[in-house]
């Protein structure tokens, strides 16, 4: 069986992701690290304005992510539907033709 | 790659808000055109902003032993110019900035020109590159979008620096410490985009030649 390049493509990805877990480590965001490091080198820095609204908890800031990546998933799934539904009704219209070789 | 809300002075913040502000009109103007001059195009803008907007909502873990997340404002770059990203970008860091603390308004400024402006016009400059050398579009696309994302947190270290200059070794000292906490986590996420902006593009043109890809996703081609 073959793999097409997406299957690799998302093996690598997985794989990205995966190791860097194994080597362990605390994972805290690199956004907070230079926040961190500011206030490190200036002691006594207070940042000038505080964020107007703040998730309550951990968990209400998850729920936000997980929307915010369910929202962008919806959109780009639709439109691949799209895109392969029409291709398909082309295909019909235009009745049988040999399939189109991919060099990849 | 977000400065967090409050963290740079406020001539600072004012300064990278006017520098944004006319890409941002550009960009409007130019997403305006699209839409209606290239009806065939409107879905794939829409999936463009859809694709930053997931792949900054993933914080990934990275070699580093810390978190961080990819843009995803390679894949619209190189489909319609970059200028069209600097309007997706922003409406994705108002989002973090308003619902989850990620970022914020003092900062959008500064973020909406490191990441909706320099990644996207890096990406596309990679892109022209690769394409006048010959290389191939998977090729091409994996590298604009990887150097894209890579350089978004290259241009986040340089704007702290900027602000918060090292007592000894100056912008430059300052650069080299926060790029230590951006920039080396960000590689393995940056191959990561270049890889996850192929598989999308496939995706979205299924059999079309690899030649012709990006100008059925831009419209141009049919």
């Amino acid at each position: 069986m073959r793999f097409s390049r997406s299957s690799w493509m998302l093996l690598g990805v997985a794989a990205l992701v995966i190791v860097p877990l194994l080597m362990g480590g605390e994972f805290a965001g690199a956004d907070g690290q230079a926040a961190a490091a500011i206030e490190e080198a200036n002691p006594g820095f207070t940042p000038w304005f505080t964020p107007i609204w703040t998730p309550p908890s951990g968990e209400v800031e998850g729920l936000f992510f997980a929307l915010q990546a369910a929202l962008g998933a919806l959109i780009v799934g639709y439109a691949i539907g799209r895109r392969h539904g029409r291709a398909q009704a082309e295909a019909e219209r235009d009745g049988p033709t040999p399939p189109e070789t991919q060099k990849s | 790659m977000h400065i967090m809300e409050g963290y740079l002075p406020a001539s600072h913040s004012l300064a990278w808000y006017l520098a944004s502000a006319p890409f941002v009109v550009a960009g409007t103007k130019r997403v305006r055109t699209i839409v209606r001059e290239r009806p065939e195009a409107r879905m794939t803008l829409a999936a463009s902003g859809a694709f930053a907007f997931v792949l900054s909502a993933l914080k990934i873990p990275s070699v580093t032993g810390s978190c961080s997340h990819p843009t995803g404002t390679g894949l619209g770059a190189v489909i319609f110019r970059p200028s069209v990203m600097a309007v997706l970008g922003v409406i994705v860091l108002l989002f973090q900035a308003l619902l989850l603390a990620h970022g914020g308004l003092t900062t959008l400024g500064a973020n909406a020109f490191s990441m909706a402006i320099v990644g996207p016009w890096v990406a596309w400059g990679i892109w022209r590159l690769g394409r006048s050398a010959g290389l191939s579009m998977a090729l091409t696309v994996f590298l604009a979008a990887a150097l894209g994302d890579l350089s978004t947190y290259l241009f986040t270290s340089f704007q702290l620096a900027l602000a918060y200059p090292d007592a000894v070794s100056g912008v430059l000292g300052a650069m080299v410490k926060f790029g230590g906490i951006f920039a080396i986590t960000q590689i393995p996420l940056a191959i990561a985009e270049g890889l996850l902006t192929v598989v999308v593009i496939d995706a979205l043109t299924g059999k079309v030649r690899d030649a012709d890809k990006i100008g059925v996703l831009a419209g141009e081609v049919r």
